[in-house]
C-alpha cells in the first residue's frame, strides 16, 4: 500500500527565494516536481543549483516563498522531518563508524527496532553489492564503494524524495559512467521514487533526467524533457548549454539572410559540400572518431564552427569548405537571446 | 660464450648504477636535518636518563660521582669512629675490639686506612697500625677490623679511623622506598593526582560543549564570544589570583568554613585558567571538521546533542588528547596556583611544593631529590606516551573525498 501513497508525492516551489544579506542567490523560483520524476538541476557553477537543493533539504533557510512537499508547506520543518534523503558530493560518510553503522544511523536515531534496522540495511547492502563490506570503515573502501555507501544510507531511510548533490564529480571517468547507470537503475528499482539531482555536467543531465531544470543566475531558465531542451531551447543560454559539442552560434551579417540576430545550428544539422552553400570558411582542425568526424571551420567569428560528418573526413587543415544548415533544424534568436517563432 | 660474458658485464653495470643511486640519494639537507633531530632527541633524553640512573644509585656513590660512572666502581673516602673500651672482650690474655668500618654496607672494598685526614690510606688492607690508645689495629679488605692490646682499654671516646673504599656499582630502589615512605612524597603524589585529574577533565568537558556551540550552532553574538575567548588567552593569571582568593574566602565565610583553600577551589581555578585555551583549540579543530558530516547527520535526524556526542566528540579526539596533555602537564607542574589556592600544609601539599620543601630541608640528600624528581616527571611521561599517537593520527580518513 505504501507504494500507492507515494504517487501523490509532489514538490511544489512557489516564488522561492534565498538571500545571503544583500546578495540574492535564488530569485523567485517556481517549479513543480511530479511524483516519481527524475528531475535534474543543471547550470554553470554559481547558478544556485546546489543552494536550491539545500533549500529543499532544509539545510538552508528559505528567505521568501514557500516549499510544499505532498501539499504541506515545509519551510520551517527540520530536514529529518521532510521525508527526504540526501547524497553529498563528498559522500559525508561518518568516518569512525562501520558501513553498517553508517547506514543504520538514521534508523537508530529514530529508535527503530533492532531486527528492522538489520533487515533494512541488509536489503540496501544487497541492492548495492555492499554486503561483504558491512563491517569495514569508510577509510578502507574505494571511491566507488564509498559513493554506494552514501546512496545506501539514503535508501535505508526510505525517503519520499532523494536529493543528489553532484554525486559523481569525485569519481573517475569510468566509474562515473558505471555509477550513473546504477543510479538510473536505482530509480527504476525504487518504483520511481522522486529524485532530484544536481549536476553541472550536461551529459549526466541528458542521460538521467525525466525532466531537466536549467538554472542561470538564480533563475529558472527552462524546464523540460531532455529532448525538449535539445530541440526547442527557449533561450540562447539553454541552446548553448545543452548538447555536445556546443551548438554553433552564428551572428551578424552571416545571420541576416535568416532574419535573426543569432542563428544556432547543431553540428549534426549541417551539410558540407566543396562548392556552394550558405556559408563558407577554412578548415582549421579535424577530429576523426571513426563512426563520425568533426570538422572545425574558421569563418571569421570568435569561435570556430563545428560540423559533424558521417564516417571519416577527407578534409585537411587549410582546405576551403562550404556548408549549409538543414532548413527545419535552425534555431533563430533575437538580440535578447529569445527564440523567434 | 659471448652471451654469458655480456650478461655478466651487464650485471656489473647494474650494480655500479645502483651504488651510484644510493650515493646520489644522500642529500646534505636531509643529513643535517637528521643530525639536528638526533641532537634534539639527545638533549631531551640525556637529562631524563641521568635523573633516572641517579635516582637508582646507591646514595653514597651518588654523592661522590656522576651518573655516567654508575657502571664502574668508584672510590670514596670515609671515616668511622670505632668502639670504646666498653666493647672490648678479653680473649686469651688479650683485649680485643672488633667491628666493621663499613657498618652493614657490603659493597665496599677497602683501599687503605689511616689515622688522620691527611693520610687516609697510610696502611694497606690487611696491614696493622699502632694506636695511640695502645695496641695495634688491623683491617681486612672487607672492612672488618680487629684492635688488640695486651692491656685493658680504658678510652671512653672511640678513635676515628679514616679509610679509602672502593664502592662496587649498586642499583637499588631504596631511594624510592625512602622518599615514598618517610618523606611524605607519597601523600603529595596523591594530592597532586587529586588536583590534576579533575582539573584536566572539568575544563575539557566544558570546553568541548562550548567549542561545538561556537563552531556549529547559530546564535546571536557568536563572533563576539569567540573574539572574547581569544582575548582572554592573553590575560595573565597572576592578575586574578588575589581577587579570586578574596572571593573564595568570602564564600568560605558565608558557608562557615575555615578558609577558602579547598580542592574544589583549585579545580575551579585551574578550570577557569585553562578554559580560554581549551575553547580556542577545540573550536578551531571542530570548525575544520567537514560540514557535510554534520549536515548528513542532521538529515538523518540527529539533534545537536547527538551530533556532538556521536560525530564531533569522536572525531575531535586528537584535539581533545592534545589539550589533555597540555592541561595535565600544566596543572601537574604548577606551583603558584597550588600554593595560593591550596596552601602549604603537609596534608594538602602537591608534589611540586613537596619538591621545593625537600630542596630546602634535604638539599644535600641527592638520593632523595633525584628519586623525588623522577616520581614527579614519571606521570607526565606516561600521560604523554599514552596520548601522543593522537597527535599524528588523522581520524577523518574515508569520510570525504
Amino acid at each position: 500500500m505504501k507504494k500507492e501513497e507515494r504517487i501523490v508525492t509532489n514538490l511544489k516551489l512557489t516564488d522561492l527565494s534565498k538571500r545571503y544579506g544583500q546578495v540574492e542567490v535564488l530569485k523567485h523560483i517556481n517549479l513543480d516536481i511530479r511524483s516519481g520524476e527524475f528531475m535534474v538541476f543543471v547550470g554553470p557553477s554559481g547558478c544556485g543549483k546546489s543552494t536550491l537543493l539545500r533549500c529543499i533539504a532544509g539545510l538552508e533557510e528559505i528567505t521568501g516563498g514557500t516549499l510544499e512537499i505532498d501539499g504541506e508547506v515545509v519551510n520551517d520543518r527540520a530536514p529529518s522531518k521532510r521525508g527526504i534523503a540526501m547524497v553529498f558530493q563528498s559522500y559525508a560518510l561518518y568516518p569512525h563508524m562501520s558501513v553498517f553503522d553508517n547506514m543504520a544511523y538514521a534508523l537508530k536515531i529514530a529508535n527503530a527496532p533492532k531486527d528492522e534496522i538489520e533487515s533494512k540495511v541488509a536489503a540496501a547492502a544487497e541492492q548495492l553489492q555492499l554486503t561483504p563490506y558491512l563491517q569495514r570503515l569508510p577509510g578502507q573502501l574505494s571511491g566507488g564503494q564509498r559513493q554506494r555507501v552514501a546512496i545506501g544510507r539514503a535508501i535505508v531511510r526510505d525517503p519520499k524524495v532523494f536529493l543528489f548533490d553532484e554525486p559523481l564529480s569525485n569519481l573517475d571517468a569510468a566509474l562515473r559512467v558505471a555509477t550513473r547507470i546504477q543510479i538510473a537503475k536505482l530509480h527504476e528499482d525504487l518504483n520511481k521514487t522522486t529524485m532530484i539531482y544536481v549536476t553541472h555536467d550536461q551529459v549526466e543531465a541528458m542521460t538521467l533526467a525525466d525532466r531537466i531544470c536549467v538554472l542561470r543566475d538564480g533563475r529558472v531558465e527552462q524546464v523540460g524533457t531532455p529532448m525538449d531542451l535539445y530541440e526547442r531551447p527557449e533561450s540562447l543560454f539553454v541552446a548553448s548549454f545543452i548538447g555536445s559539442p556546443q551548438m554553433n552560434l552564428i551572428e551578424g551579417d552571416k545571420a541576416k539572410p535568416f532574419n535573426a540576430h543569432t542563428v544556432g545550428v547543431r553540428s549534426e544539422h549541417m551539410t558540407v559540400s566543396p562548392d556552394g552553400g550558405a556559408w563558407s570558411g577554412t578548415v582549421i582542425h579535424t577530429e576523426n572518431l571513426g563512426a563520425d568526424s568533426y570538422v572545425y571551420i574558421d569563418m571569421g567569428q570568435e569561435d570556430p564552427v563545428v560540423v559533424r560528418v558521417d564516417g571519416s573526413t577527407k578534409y585537411r587543415s587549410g582546405d576551403a569548405i562550404h556548408f549549409s544548415p538543414l532548413d527545419d533544424k535552425i534555431h533563430r534568436f533575437d538580440a535578447d537571446g529569445k527564440p523567434i517563432a | 660464450m659471448t652471451a654469458v660474458t655480456e650478461s655478466a658485464d651487464l650485471d656489473a653495470v647494474k650494480y655500479e648504477v645502483r651504488r651510484k643511486n644510493w650515493f646520489a640519494r644522500i642529500r646534505l639537507g636531509r643529513v643535517l636535518t637528521h643530525i639536528l633531530l638526533l641532537l634534539m632527541v639527545a638533549l631531551w633524553t640525556l637529562p631524563t636518563v641521568g635523573l633516572l640512573v641517579s635516582s637508582l644509585r646507591d646514595k653514597d656513590q651518588l654523592a661522590v660521582s656522576g651518573w655516567w660512572t654508575a657502571l664502574s666502581a668508584s672510590e670514596a673516602l670515609g671515616v668511622t669512629r670505632i668502639g670504646t673500651a666498653a666493647e672490648q672482650v678479653a680473649e686469651a690474655g688479650h683485649f680485643v675490639i672488633r667491628g666493621n668500618l663499613f657498618g652493614s654496607d657490603t659493597n665496599k672494598q677497602l683501599g687503605g686506612f689511616g689515622l688522620s685526614n691527611g693520610e687516609p690510606a697510610a696502611t694497606e688492607p690487611g696491614g696493622s697500625m699502632a694506636m695511640k690508645e695502645g695496641g695495634t689495629i688491623s683491617v681486612a679488605a672487607d672492612g672488618g677490623f680487629e684492635w688488640t692490646s695486651d692491656t685493658e682499654f680504658t678510652h671512653t671516646r672511640g678513635p676515628r679511623i679514616f679509610y679509602l673504599a672502593t664502592i662496587a656499582p649498586r642499583f637499588t630502589l631504596d631511594n624510592y622506598y625512602e622518599v615514598l615512605t618517610s618523606n611524605g612524597v607519597w601523600r603529595s603524589f596523591i594530592n597532586s593526582f587529586t588536583v590534576t585529574i579533575p582539573a584536566t577533565i572539568i575544563p575539557i568537558l566544558i570546553a568541548a560543549f562550548a567549542a561545538y556551540a561556537l563552531a556549529w550552532m547559530r546564535f546571536p553574538f557568536r563572533g563576539f564570544i569567540v573574539a572574547l575567548v581569544v582575548g582572554l588567552l592573553v590575560v595573565p593569571l597572576q592578575m586574578s589570583l588575589i581577587p579570586l582568593l578574596t572571593l573564595y574566602n568570602q564564600l568560605a565565610q558565608l558557608f562557615g568554613a575555615e578558609d577558602g583553600k579547598t580542592y574544589l577551589g583549585i579545580w575551579l581555578a585551574h578550570t577557569a585558567f585553562g578554559l580560554p585555551l581549551a575553547i580556542y583549540l577545540l573550536r578551531n579543530y571542530m570548525v575544520g571538521l567537514p560540514k557535510e558530516i554534520m549536515e548528513s547527520a542532521r538529515i538523518d535526524g540527529a539533534s545537536h546533542f547527538k551530533i556532538f556526542t556521536g560525530m564531533v566528540l569522536p572525531l575531535s579526539f586528537p584535539a581533545l588528547a592534545s589539550f589533555s596533555i597540555f592541561q595535565f602537564l600544566w596543572v601537574w607542574n604548577d606551583l603558584l596556583v597550588a600554593m595560593v589556592f591550596l596552601g602549604a600544609q603537609q596534608d594538602r601539599l602537591v608534589l611540586t611544593g613537596k619538591l621545593v620543601s625537600l630542596l630546602g630541608s634535604r638539599g644535600n640528600n641527592w638520593e632523595i631529590l633525584t628519586a623525588g624528581a623522577f616520581i614527579t616527571i614519571v606521570v607526565p611521561l606516561i600521560v604523554f606516551f599514552a596520548l601522543q599517537r593522537y597527535f599524528v593520527r588523522g581520524l577523518l580518513a574515508g569520510s570525504v573525498k
